[in-house]
């Protein structure tokens, strides 16, 4: 059996966040009432006509930048005509042969080794609006458009066919869409759709030069999805060519219940889209220096914060990695070593505790309750002795849920260590004569029932007993 | 005394001095509209309940010794391309037969700033392709000179009402000559200025990167007073140019000696008309008379204008047009199965023959496969005739010849012959796609049909042109004659 090697590209579409629309002044707020943000402009009525948003074309360039690609001196808008109900103009603005960026890459991490994956272009265009069916598309008997998300700019980014495997995409799609939340122009959610990703993939012989046929994949929702999608589709082809059959070149979609992709059209179905320049929107030159002053205020990117994140608080390359995958978690790390300078015990909290709580409650960074400088408080407590480590984990997980000061948590809950040494020796005293049978199995030797008796004061003391304080009163009377 | 014959700057003249005013100018032209209309059809909607509060409230504003704007109170009429919120624009289409805009095109609203008076919404070729107003989904406009005879396309509708005295003044849209065409015919003053000076927002477009608003007047000092409220940047419009608008009226001294004037031999070679041509050398000499130098010239490239025309107009079409589908306004096609049959029964329905002829075209034109061999060999075939212009002006001022090469023509004469009908546009679609400001002012009568001279200048240039077609028009009076 012949080995296989896949070939894939992907298609990202990243919405931009800007305050109002590629082509016109309406909202670009998510979930407002069906048209609601719409006008004359993006409802393409007679006579309109489209002007572009300077806004949008900094951030097109701002991503083209962060993602290395040398920016147009000269673009300009074409039109991709097509018909369908959610497109206002039967046409969608977008960009042809001359897009903002082209010619960068990112790199990748996949099983310890690196990977430069090359970036072909980054173009601007308008997205649609969406239709709404009652049940489904086939079998309903009207359907109602919503036009709030026509016009609202994305920009699409297209990478060279350097992937080959769906591990290999899925660490792409990570580290674009954490480019891209860095430089701020895109909160790339997936789930409110302002990241999408189609996949391009075909297999071919290992050592065969020549690229086998391509199926695009459409609607891969979630990262998982992509990897499931990928894998999935690699090993169609693969069996379609065992089977000494031909890969026909066609759009497929995934179908996340049947865990599937299927045939959508083929490559006779596929749109001629007539492209051609839009001529109501004038070429676009891109000035040099305004490129310059927008490359000047691009953040630390993500690779480039992982270097110094291992370099300037020693940490260990994973926690870095981690640490940075987005700006909002490298951000909260950093504000709270500013205030409490361990950065491992900082990054062991973040990564640990606050992690699985994230996850348990399905939050984002920056909805979390717990404020980088109340972490870092709580820390200062644990340093100190007043809290020991056991309550700590308590103390965050309340803190957590109610976004209350480690020290309004620790007095509500009388969680204060007690490292009185007069109050624990009332303890000691009890438990030693309470339990004459641990005592005398130490006294002859058996070193370990002191951790029986360290237990029942703790007990006693709901916890808050600090441990190393017993351990010591007990082995004072104990040793009498 | 005949308000209705009048011009905007005599009109002026007497509104300011109180003579009359203009609720009594605004009836004048509605009672004239009463008389002749019938004939004419120059209307797809007549505003009048509009029109007279419009005037009523000039003239309270006058009466209170309000300082008002130059053109207040002037009847205006609007080719019915040009969105006017509340009123109703088809573009003498079935598709937007019930189309109601919520805006006003830019032009609009600065008409309005200007306390003009809009009397109605004049006919046109459908969706502004045609040079006759026969390709109307609702009637044809008849030529005042000769109702047998058409007014020319497509903004006949706007030429036949100012000839006709239903209106004084009147906005068409140029995209191939449907300006200076109907003008020409028409006897009356129709002015295309540069592509970017006047702004398209509003105006429903046919070919994007050749559509222009202009004017139409009796004389070229209304034509200035028109165009100086018109023109200047428009934000919504990216395609207009920021640029010092001057005051047009400013050129108007009569004084054109030393002014070169180059006759491009191809608008006077064969195709055209002898007895149009004997009205161009007429003219000519007038301008010798005047100290002009005039001398023959070539713009070489001008037999390709036709075809590059008839490639990206359509081009642009194909797509601009695709958004009348019948899902959110217009005419939607009555028990169709499902969306693609919607569409298609929308479309086949809702345009009439030369719209899906010029959407075919230019559907072709831009499909893969023939989008090098038409469209882009049509744009490269653009740049071509630009540098012949380019080349020209660094020899002449302004170059002249006849705006069309025939007057007007009978009503079905070439409608079944499309080609035909695309020729009465050899002489204006190279300035279209050139860009570039051009003028038809009444130069002469043949057989009682006007003939117009076209003067075109440089990008804009609309200031020389409007001087120099003044200074004819101060020693000629051809604007003067009137159909009877
Ligand atoms: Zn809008």
């Amino acid at each position: 059996m012949a080995q296989y090697e896949a070939v894939i590209g992907l298609e990202v579409h990243v919405e931009l966040k800007t305050n109002t629309k590629i082509f016109c002044h309406s909202g670009t707020e998510f979930g407002a009432d069906p048209n609601h943000h719409v006008c004359p402009v993006c409802l393409g009525l007679p006579g309109v006509l489209p002007v572009v948003n300077k806004k949008v074309v900094e951030h097109a360039i701002k991503a083209g930048l962060a993602l290395n690609c040398q920016i147009a001196a000269f673009s300009k808008f074409d039109r991709k005509n097509y018909y369908y109900p959610d497109l206002p103009k039967n046409y969608q603005i977008s960009q042809y042969d001359l897009p903002i960026a082209e010619h960068g890459c990112l790199e990748i991490n996949v099983n310890g080794a690196d990977k430069r994956i090359g970036i072909t272009r980054v173009h601007m265009e308008e997205d649609a609006g969406k239709l709404v069916h009652q049940g489904t598309i086939s079998t309903t008997p009207y359907s109602l458009v919503d036009y709030n998300r026509t016009g609202v700019p994305l920009i699409e980014i297209v990478s060279e066919p350097d992937m080959r495997s769906a591990d290999e995409a899925v660490a792409y799609l990570e580290k674009l869409k954490a480019i891209i939340q860095y430089t701020g122009v895109s909160d790339c959610k997936m789930q409110e759709g302002s990241l999408r990703c189609d996949a391009n993939i075909s297999v071919r012989p290992v050592g065969q030069a020549e690229l086998g046929t391509k199926a695009e994949i459409k609607n891969m929702n979630s990262f998982k999805a992509l990897h499931k999608a990928v894998s999935y589709e690699i090993e169609r082809q693969i069996e379609v060519l065992e089977d000494g059959e031909k890969v026909v070149q066609e759009t497929r979609t995934w179908d996340e219940a049947q865990g599937e992709t299927l045939s959508m059209r083929s490559k006779e179905e596929a749109h001629d889209y007539r492209y051609f320049p839009d001529p109501d929107l004038a070429p676009m030159v891109i000035a040099r220096d305004w490129v310059e002053e927008i490359r000047a205020g691009l953040p630390e990117l993500p690779d480039e914060r992982r270097e110094r994140f291992v370099s300037a608080y020693s940490l260990p390359e994973y926690d870095a990695t981690v640490l940075t995958g987005t700006r909002e978690l490298a951000d909260y790390y950093e504000q709270c070593v500013e205030l409490y300078n361990n950065p491992k015990l900082v990054s062991n909290w973040v990564m640990g505790d606050l992690a699985r709580m994230m996850n348990i409650s399905g939050q984002e960074i920056k909805n979390v309750r717990i404020s980088p400088a109340q972490l870092a408080k709580m820390l200062e407590l644990l340093d100190n002795g007043t809290i020991s480590g056991k309550i700590a984990k308590t103390v965050f997980e309340e803190m957590f849920n109610t976004g209350k000061d480690p020290g309004q948590v620790i007095e509500e809950k009388e969680l204060v260590q007690i490292s009185d040494a007069g109050l624990i020796d009332k303890v000691v005293v009890e438990v030693i004569a309470a339990n004459p049978k641990s005592v005398e199995d130490y006294r002859a030797g058996k070193e370990k029932a002191i951790g029986f008796l360290v237990g029942q004061v703790m007990k006693l003391t709901k916890g808050k007993a600090n441990p190393g304080l017993v351990n010591e009163l007990l082995k004072i009377k104990l040793d009498k | 005394m005949q308000l209705h014959y009048l011009t905007a700057h005599q009109l002026h003249d007497m509104l300011v001095s109180k003579q009359i005013s203009a609720e009594e100018l605004t009836r004048a032209v509605f009672d004239r509209i009463e008389q002749v209309e019938e004939k004419i059809r120059a209307y797809v909607t007549l505003t009048q309940e509009r029109a007279l509060n419009y005037a009523r409230l000039v003239d309270k504003a006058r009466l209170a010794g309000e300082a008002l704007p130059l053109m207040a109170g002037i009847p205006v009429a609007i080719k019915d391309n040009m969105c006017t919120k509340g009123v109703r624009t088809t573009c003498a289409s079935k598709i937007l037969y019930n189309y109601i805009p919520p805006y006003n095109a830019t032009v609009i609203e600065r008409l309005n700033e200007a306390r003009t008076v809009m009397v109605g919404k004049t006919n046109l070729d459908e969706f502004a392709m045609g040079s006759s107003c026969e390709n109307s989904a609702f009637f044809t406009t008849c030529n005042p000179w000769d109702t047998n005879r058409v007014p020319g396309g497509s903004s006949g509708g706007s030429a036949a009402a100012v000839a006709a005295g239903e209106t004084i003044l009147a906005l068409g849209s140029d995209t191939g000559g449907s300006i200076r065409q109907p003008a020409s015919f028409c006897g009356v003053v129709g002015m295309k200025p540069t592509y970017g000076a006047v702004s398209r927002y509003g105006l429903v477009a046919y070919a994007s990167s050749l559509d222009q608003i202009g004017p139409f007047a009796r004389d070229v000092t209304d034509c200035a007073m028109l165009l100086n409220v018109i023109c200047g940047h428009d934000p919504l419009d990216s395609t207009s140019v920021p640029y010092d608008v001057p005051d047009y009226t400013a050129f108007l001294t009569g004084d054109v000696k030393g002014v070169k004037i180059g006759v491009p031999r191809e608008y006077m070679g064969e195709g055209i008309d002898p007895a149009v041509k004997e009205v161009i050398k007429k003219a000519i000499d007038v301008y010798t008379g005047l100290g002009v130098v005039v001398e023959e010239t070539t713009l070489p490239h001008t037999e390709y204008a036709l075809p590059a025309y008839y490639l990206i107009a359509p081009a642009e079409a194909s797509s601009n047009l695709a958004r009348y589908d019948g899902v959110r306004y217009g005419y939607r096609a009555k028990d169709a199965g499902d969306l693609v049959d919607m569409f298609m029964q929308t479309r086949s329905e809702g345009f009439g023959a030369e719209v899906k002829r010029r959407i075919m075209l230019g559907t072709y034109a831009l499909s893969a496969g023939y989008y090098d061999a038409y469209y882009n060999k049509a744009l490269k075939v653009r740049t071509l005739i630009k540098t012949d212009f380019d080349r020209a002006f660094e020899q002449f001022d302004l170059l002249l010849g006849p705006t069309a090469p025939v007057t007007s023509f009978k009503r079905g004469e070439k409608v079944d012959d499309p080609l035909q009908m695309y020729m009465v546009d050899i002489c204006t679609l190279a300035v279209n796609l050139a860009g570039i400001p051009a003028i038809s002012i009444p130069a002469g009568i043949v057989d009682n049909l006007p003939v117009g001279l076209q003067l075109i200048g440089r990008p804009f240039g609309e200031g020389d042109i409007l001087r120099a077609a003044h200074a004819f028009e101060q020693n000629t009076d051809y604007h003067c004659k009137l159909p009877e």
